[in-house]
């Protein structure tokens, strides 16, 4: 099938970018970065400049991928990630708007490439338990709720793409900072730090410069692990009760 | 070159206990001042860099990727093994030893596979204690499943996700340890160079990706954790940016690389769909623990359903043919993965391969919804279900096994494996072979350390499913933090090293020579053409089945792609930018003499073994037939530009009986 892309083009973080529009002709069973390497094969074999993204597992799992696609991060379908796209979800001579993650915490590094540290920091800043290798008790003797567990895990589940900032009119990281939080709070082992866990993460989230979660939601919608909101209220009450009652 | 392998004496349930406690090590003020160099963050370089920032050591890590969390470990699925014995099936420490050894078709270091099976009851503690979220049973303790070629069930698991728990759990830890100043983060770099001092690895030159600068950073030790090289096929069930360039820089270096024809070829992928096909998408080992495994018996059925006129629903139970089960008994669809790979090409090759391109075998479902359906319709009460509640009801229990899985595979194919059995492929998937490593990681170059799929001590000729992340962990928690004191204690002496050191700058010029050789070339084909062009040539010479003719065959093609390469590559842009062309560019030339190693390996190695199957040395009934007298050795190759030298070390076997390998 013929489709035509519309295609953010940037060539360093401060140069000015525009759209650039090009024609490729794509098979209904290739994931949508296989189509982009159809047109960067194209553009090289023009002696042209491919056009920059980021990829690596393409199969949904390492958050590397990071473009909006037609006004929405990782593209049309609900749960997925862009590399998990495929093109039959296109008809013949659409047109696609391709264009990178537009977060003030996340610079364009060139074209759709944009730089992701800031999340690394919000983790350093606490998301984690403070085990050092070999303190551990045995694995059984601390039994978890199945139910509990799962809940855990599905706040886990987080690929550390972006795509909630991305989503979010105020560029906000709060889903990920809370699915995180919430993770580890619902676990006993994260239990311990919990309290100056929730404060040092959303310190180092607002020094980063993400925005304020005013409530819209579309965070959740666009999450490819269909992470929930309900993070966000945890971490909210979690933040306001620790004010008063962490011990320093 | 003599090949000292530095297995401790003693029995070997005694050795690791005995040579923890007795090895040198450097005291808390020392680590202080001793550098370290870790290259890699997926689980094996993650679990290193933090565990050694965690004793004091300063540690330098590396990753290519904008964040350490990317490396490739997040997409492992199935899950992990460990020695606890918790479901009480008769598991224990020599279990788990014996079912590696046997797994690897004896062609791996029993002194190390038993340190291994050892440190596996500790990596799930400590997993569980950074909180990472394991499956369990209602009572709040570990669930387990089973995987192939083992009796027991001693899988640990996060549903489909459990490499990405780890490795997050592994990243948490570092990160931690990045929070407190133990360990200085370098995203976006990659290593494109050794640097040695007086025959020591003292440090690395490696390109800062966003800028294009070279930087050169030193180091008392150096440690890669880099993975394994399956790219070289091109078509792999690795992440695109997966390379062996760490490795085979520092084979460059003198490292010797060993057994690289040992690849692993996994049975359950989805098959290939088209020439644009950038990767291969790996469907879990532990479907085989409900999924059955079959093909049609007739040809004629075969293709009906390749014409499309069938489909696997048309097939009455008598006319399908569960090939696992019938030959393989005691096994049946939980065989080792070389076993249910060649099974599976055997029937495709017979012509009774059940998609478009006759390259696929189904994966089927159906059996174990009806299982699990009439269980939970008991369990819940239910008196006289009809089919469809049965049906209804199994299907959720799958879903809350497999669902991610399930679902992956409906994206990619655009099928519903609940109504119609799955599709699959074998593909490449993990590479056994790796840096040849002494007991204490440690490689030929003294200093120089290989951890994880990186090296290759650990799985001989076949690894068993959900042993790479034991192994990954294993190695970078619970052993190199001991065993790089061998070489450490002798260095508390060493001054840190300065980058203005000759060897550096001798370092950094070889390596923008080699940048700018390729850059200037300005040829008129893609580096993406010559990476299919190489794995094609891999995948046909070097694949599932092997042989001589085919082999020298494939030497002579690679060495003209190669040269080929250097006369006719385009890489845009400039080395002196963030240029996404020209990192593929240094991959694929480092891919380009990888593969030869490999074809030579596999040519030398006149035996089949686990995952290496050369046509000319197999059983009446098809299986591999090992050659024990003359091959039970490592193969450990010197690189030469024109005939690459190989090396030996023999392999002793003081507590296992060399067998042939049955699962029938």
């Amino acid at each position: 099938m013929k489709l035509h892309l519309k295609i953010w083009r940037q060539k360093t973080s401060t140069a000015t970018g525009s759209y650039e529009t090009h024609t490729v002709e794509a098979d209904e069973h290739m994931s949508f970065l296989e189509m982009l390497d159809v047109l960067n094969e194209q553009l090289i074999s023009e002696k042209k400049d491919p056009v920059a993204f980021e990829h690596d597992c393409r199969e949904g799992i390492c958050g590397a991928c990071s473009m909006v696609i037609d006004g929405r991060p990782h593209g049309p379908q609900n749960g997925t990630t862009t590399c998990q796209l495929h093109m039959r979800a296109y008809k013949e001579n659409d047109t696609i708007t391709i264009e990178p993650f537009r977060v003030g915490a996340f610079p364009v590094v060139k074209d759709l490439v944009v730089e992701r540290s800031s999340f690394d920091r919000i983790i350093q800043a606490g998301g984690y338990v403070s085990v050092n290798t070999g303190q551990a008790q045995d694995a059984n003797a601390t039994p978890i709720e199945g139910g509990i567990a799962a809940e855990a895990f599905d706040a886990a589940t987080c690929i550390g793409c972006g795509a909630c900032a991305a989503a979010c009119p105020n560029g906000s990281a709060m889903l990920f900072t809370s699915a995180k939080v919430n993770h580890l709070a619902k676990l006993p082992q994260g239990q311990v730090e919990h309290k100056k866990r929730v404060q040092s993460m959303v310190a180092q989230m607002d020094k980063e410069g993400f925005g304020f979660c005013s409530n819209v939601k579309a965070c959740e919608v666009e999450c490819p692990k269909e992470i929930s909101t309900e993070n966000i209220a945890a971490l909210n009450r979690a933040y306001i009760s620790s004010m008063f009652t962490t011990s320093d | 070159m003599a090949l000292e392998n530095k297995v401790p004496p003693g029995p070997l349930s005694e050795k690791w206990t005995k040579y923890k406690s007795t090895m040198n090590l450097v005291a808390p003020n020392n680590k202080r001042r001793i550098e370290v160099i870790v290259v890699g963050t997926g689980l094996a370089g993650a679990s290193a860099a933090a565990t050694l920032g965690e004793l004091g050591y300063q540690v330098k890590c590396f990753c290519f990727h904008d964040s350490p969390r990317r490396a490739h470990s997040i997409a492992a699925q199935g899950g992990i093994n460990a020695a606890k014995n918790y479901q009480n099936d008769g598991d224990s420490v020599y279990r788990l030893f014996y079912d590696t050894i046997k797994g690897g078709d004896y062609r791996s270091r029993e002194a190390n596979v038993h340190r291994l099976a050892e440190a596996s009851t500790e990596i799930i503690d400590q997993c569980v204690a950074q909180g990472v979220p394991f499956a369990r049973e209602y009572g709040g303790l570990l669930a387990n499943r089973s995987f192939g070629g083992v009796q027991v069930s001693r899988t640990f698991y996060a549903r489909g996700q459990t490499g990405q728990q780890l490795l997050l759990g592994a990243y948490q830890a570092l990160s931690r340890q990045i929070a407190k100043g133990t360990v200085k983060m370098y995203n976006r770099h990659e290593m494109l160079d050794l640097v040695k001092v007086d025959g020591k690895a003292r440090g690395i030159i490696a390109r800062n990706l966003l800028t294009g600068e070279l930087e050169r950073f030193a180091a008392h030790s150096v440690v890669l954790g880099t993975g394994g090289y399956g790219n070289v096929y091109y078509l792999s069930t690795n992440a695109m940016g997966s390379n062996v360039s760490a490795a085979w820089r520092a084979v460059r270096k003198g490292a010797l690389m060993a057994n690289p024809c040992f690849t692993q070829i996994h049975p359950t992928c989805i098959p290939v769909s088209g020439e644009y096909q950038s990767k291969l998408t790996l469907m879990s080992e532990s479907l085989r623990n409900d999924g059955r495994v079959w093909v049609p018996k007739s040809v004629a059925d075969a293709e009906a359903i390749q014409r499309g006129e069938k489909t696997a629903l048309d097939i009455p139970e008598e006319d399908r043919d569960y090939y696992l089960e019938r030959r393989y008994p005691a096994f049946g669809n939980l065989v080792p993965r070389d076993v249910a790979s060649r099974a599976a090409k055997v029937a495709c090759d017979e012509g009774k391969g059940v998609s478009k391109t006759g390259l696929a075998v189904y994966l089927d479902f159906a059996s174990a919804i009806i299982r699990y359906g009439k269980s939970e319709a008991l369990t819940t009460g239910i008196s006289n279900p009809t089919e469809a509640k049965i049906k209804e009801l199994g299907e959720e229990v799958v879903a809350k096994k497999y669902g991610n899985l399930f679902q992956m595979y409906e994206k990619i194919t655009g099928e519903n494996p609940y109504k119609m059995p799955m599709k699959i492929y074998p593909a490449v998937h993990y590479t056994m072979g790796g840096l040849w490593v002494d007991y204490n990681l440690e490689t030929n170059v003294p200093g120089l350390f290989a951890l994880g799929e990186a090296n290759f001590s650990d799985h001989g000729a076949n690894r068993l499913g959900a042993s790479a992340l034991m192994q990954g962990l294993a190695d970078g928690y619970f052993v190199i933090p001991y065993t790089i004191g061998s070489f450490l204690a002798n260095e508390i002496r060493t001054p840190a090293f300065s980058t203005d050191m000759p060897e550096f700058e001798q370092a950094e010029n070889d390596v923008a020579n080699r940048m700018e050789k390729i850059m200037n070339i300005q040829g008129d084909q893609s580096v993406e053409s010559f990476h299919r062009r190489l794995g094609k040539i891999m995948w046909d010479h070097c694949g599932m089945s092997r042989n001589a003719e085919g082999l020298k065959e494939g030497r002579q093609k690679i060495r003209a792609l190669r040269e080929e390469f250097y006369r006719d590559v385009f890489v845009p842009g400039r080395a002196d930018e963030f240029n996404p062309e020209l990192e593929k560019a240094l991959r694929v030339a480092d891919f380009l003499e990888m593969g030869e190693v490999m074809i030579l390996d596999a040519l030398e190695r006149n035996e089949s073994c686990g995952g290496h199957f050369r046509e000319e040395y197999k059983s009446e009934e098809g299986e591999a037939k090992r050659n024990d007298a003359d091959y039970t050795h490592v193969s450990a190759w010197e690189w030469d530009d024109t005939n690459p030298i190989l090396h030996k070390e023999a392999l002793e076997f003081e507590n296992v009986e060399l067998k042939t390998r049955s699962y029938k």
